[in-house]
């Protein structure tokens, strides 16, 4: 699968404009991203968990899709995508459709790593052949930056509010990519917004095309909830990857594989110094909060590089 | 099958007149609902500066850089919200940011 | 010919899925409920029919995977009981406001806590206001006529709703009766093929489905889905004729037994019925006049019907088998009270509760309800209220 980065700028657009995401907005960006990895051809439906995707992309009577598209409820984006994919397989061995389907359903981290988890999991567990994309932006951001298990530690959010007593967010986050991958599903891979995206699209479009089910885990910055200027947002997602926050890599069949080692490992401030939810680590004084993220990180990179070296 | 007209659907329509169970027949629908008034600064683009790399075309939120050819067309600013984005990402500085609609 | 037959309601139901061969049936298991997604996985296994099975990790994953696959185009069902239906409770709305006519096999079982796996309507009743169809059985012969009705009634352009299927947890779910099955040739022909109009997997078109709505489309939408539940009435009567044309059993919203005269009632729906015919049969041997209104659908609500067949009693006990703590009785009578107060003032009614939890409902108990309503109309004996039928203390 060679990645022709002019012809798949050139396909058709499966997001249509005219959705209410926010100016700047990571999930649309990475929505469009997963859907040109689709084959020309291929029709698909996309489903949604409830979040801000959800509610400003299908607004009645306007839907941003050019696909069939259902939106049921917050916590069970997985079961009903098992369900259509399910209706279709039965539908096509009774003759009833010949085209060929591909099931895409789209969940925020709210949506994914917690309400809709279970139902996520039993999903991936029964091996529909799907994909679970989280569009992860490390809170509850339709509801007004909650914090959520994907919810990186001391980020400033509505429930983990900064104050005189607290430095934001008291736990580290949940490492979801690694949770599927140990369900043992074909494909699991872990991307963000990167230059000519030929990592998401790669990744997509295996995640499509590999029988079976499949989750992504895609950081999708937020600016209301991460408190940066709307344009920087590929810069911020370079610094994810560049300090090793948010790294690249896949599981296929069970084999780690990392995509990306930076030649300089970027410091952890790099990444968190633009973001204003981050704003009192740098304060004088909370020094040592930087370095316990900075050895959080740490150890989690070097543990996904002993995973990788297994094989 | 007739597409769901969504120009008849209205927020004054009568209930007879809502779709089953809200559903839509047909897609992309959004495109009649012009988010470009939003805006509070807008992209102008450079033809001349422009080598059409087209690295501004995915990282747009709104899918409002439109190619035909592999070549990059004039922003949809009937749905661009103006994040600055694409400017930004720009190598050849083809796209620069006004303030206003 | 019929197929005279010994089973279970459980067993009954699952054999009227058999026949009808819906395309998918996501479930989890729940008591008393369990043995239906059992038999079919069974079926399935020995392909005895082709629908798909999806083993699901928990009730609301049930009812979301069911809805998946009917807005994919297929015709689809799970089962339940008790906690999984309230489990799956936001997708009982979800399903109906989506106007998808899937079908819920319904066995009832009382509500926790304390955790009970016996027979109420507390499951049930609360899901009322759902927006299902609800059709109740008094036993398996009703559960299996009910299932094979079901389809033709969800599915119907005027209506286009979600339907329940209710029947007794162990009372009728378990034990086992004679029964009278039709051929598989007669059950597909009564339920046809399903060909939605509009589905997901519509090469032809797509479609979106459970969009965010605005208040302003909001109350439009609860009037459509309103209108559907009322459009049901008819089509569940001339559905319940056709039914009768085929089996010789007709079916319409409720069941009168030995009411035409009666001067004192009972009205209840479900299983307890048959205790309350024998109780009736004895009665009427003494010279009461006493009789039966077995309620059949409850959703649509069929208040005209029900005070029309009530009107000339004098006295009727309403016979809950929930309670909704309101303080004055149970769902079954708010409602019932309501429908007399509108088109029959002068029948008197009073509200009881029984069988909460799976308590056994005597023929001794129904003739003590009759005799007490009698004592009430023949002398004023006062007649205890809100009562809890045989409760300790």
């Amino acid at each position: 699968m060679s990645y022709n980065f002019k012809a798949e700028m050139n396909k058709p657009e499966r997001l249509a404009p005219g959705h209410r995401m926010c100016a700047g907005c990571g999930g649309t960006i990475t929505v469009r991203a997963v859907l040109r990895a689709l084959h020309e051809g291929d029709k698909a439906v996309i489903g949604n968990a409830t979040g801000c995707l959800e509610v400003s992309t299908f607004m009645y009577p306007y839907t941003a899709y050019e696909d069939s598209y259902i939106h049921n409820a917050f916590e069970n984006a997985g079961a009903t995508m098992s369900g259509v994919e399910t209706a279709y397989n039965i539908l096509k061995k009774k003759g009833k459709i010949d085209d060929t389907y591909k099931f895409i359903t789209f969940g925020g981290d709210g949506g994914t790593y917690d309400i809709g988890f279970q139902s996520l999991s039993g999903a991936m567990e029964r091996n529909h052949d799907m994909v679970y994309v989280c569009y992860d932006n490390g809170a509850y951001m339709n509801t007004g930056i909650q914090r959520s298990s994907a919810t990186p530690m001391y980020a400033d959010t509505t429930t983990t509010p900064v104050g005189t007593e607290s430095n934001g967010k008291m736990q580290n986050r949940k490492d979801l990519a690694a949770i599927i991958a140990a369900h043992d599903v074909p494909y699991v891979g872990q991307s963000t917004l990167l230059g000519n995206f030929k990592d998401l699209h790669t990744k997509a479009e295996k995640a499509i095309y590999t029988p079976g089910a499949a989750f992504l885990n895609v950081m999708a910055p937020c600016p209301r909830g991460w408190r940066y200027p709307t344009e920087d947002i590929m810069e911020i997602c370079k610094l994810g990857v560049e300090t090793c926050y948010w790294p690249l890599f896949e599981v296929e069949h069970g084999k780690w594989i990392l995509n990306y080692e930076p030649k300089k490992k970027l410091p952890i401030e790099d990444f968190l110094r633009p973001q204003g939810r981050f704003k009192h680590l740098f304060k004088k004084g909370n020094e040592h909060l930087i370095e316990q993220f900075q050895a959080e990180v740490d150890r989690r990179w070097e543990e996904l590089q002993f995973r990788c070296s297994k094989y | 099958m007739a597409a769901t007209d969504i120009t008849k659907i209205t927020e004054k329509s009568n209930w007879q007149d809502i779709t089953l169970g809200n559903q839509i027949y047909g897609a992309g629908t959004s495109k009649l609902f012009k988010t470009g008034e939003w805006r509070t600064q807008t992209p102008v683009f450079h033809s001349e500066k422009c080598k059409q790399c087209l690295l501004c075309v995915p990282v747009c939120p709104d899918s409002s850089i439109p190619v035909c050819d592999s070549k990059r067309d004039e922003f949809d600013l009937d749905h661009c919200k103006g994040c600055g984005i694409c400017a930004k990402v720009c190598p050849f500085d083809a796209i620069s940011m006004k303030e206003g609609q | 010919m019929a197929i005279r037959e010994r089973l279970s309601g459980n067993e009954a139901i699952s054999y009227a899925i058999k026949q009808v061969n819906p395309d998918v049936m996501p479930a989890f298991p729940i008591t008393p409920s369990t043995e239906i997604p059992q038999y079919v996985a069974n079926y399935i296994a020995n392909g005895e029919m082709d629908t798909e099975f999806i083993p699901v990790e928990s009730e609301h994953s049930s009812m979301s995977a069911t809805i998946g696959a009917q807005a994919a185009g297929a015709r689809s069902l799970t089962a339940t009981s008790s906690c999984g239906l309230a489990l799956m409770w936001e997708e009982l709305y979800v399903a109906a406001s989506n106007r998808l006519p899937l079908a819920l096999c319904l066995v009832n079982r009382a509500l926790s806590g304390p955790i009970n796996i016996n027979c109420d309507h507390s499951d049930s009743m609360g899901a009322r206001d759902t927006g299902f169809i609800q059709i109740y059985a008094e036993n398996n012969q009703e559960v299996y006529d009910n299932f094979v009705q079901a389809y033709r009634i969800a599915e119907h352009k005027d209506v286009m709703l979600p339907i329940m299927i209710c029947q007794d947890g162990f009372i009728t779910s378990h034990a086992v009766e004679n029964i009278e099955l039709l051929e598989d040739d007669k059950v597909k022909n009564f339920v046809g093929e399903y060909n939605p109009e509009n589905y997901l997997l519509n090469a032809d078109q797509p479609m979106a489905m459970g969009p965010y709505a605005v208040s302003n489309y909001y109350m439009e939408t609860k009037m459509a889905q309103n209108t559907a539940m009322n459009n049901a009435k008819q089509v569940i009567l001339d559905i319940g004729k056709e039914f009768g044309e085929m089996s010789g059993r007709e079916y319409g919203f409720f069941e009168e037994y030995r009411l035409e005269d009666a001067d004192y009632a009972m009205v209840m729906i479900g299983s307890a019925a048959g205790a309350t015919k024998d109780a009736i049969d004895k009665l009427r041997e003494q010279g009461m006049k006493v009789g039966l209104l077995k309620l059949r659908v409850f959703r649509p609500f069929p208040d005209e019907e029900i005070a029309n067949a009530l009107k000339n009693c004098k006295v009727v006990a309403i016979m809950d088998r929930s309670e909704c703590f309101r303080g004055k009785g149970g769902p079954l009578g708010a409602e019932i009270k309501a429908a007399l107060y509108d088109y029959a003032k002068d029948v008197k009614a009073f509200n009881l509760v029984y069988g909460l939890g799976g308590r056994d409902f005597t023929v001794e108990e129904a003739e003590r309800i009759y005799n007490d309503l009698a004592a009430y109309d023949k002398d004023g004996t006062a007649f205890e209220e809100y009562r809890y039928v045989g409760l300790r203390g």
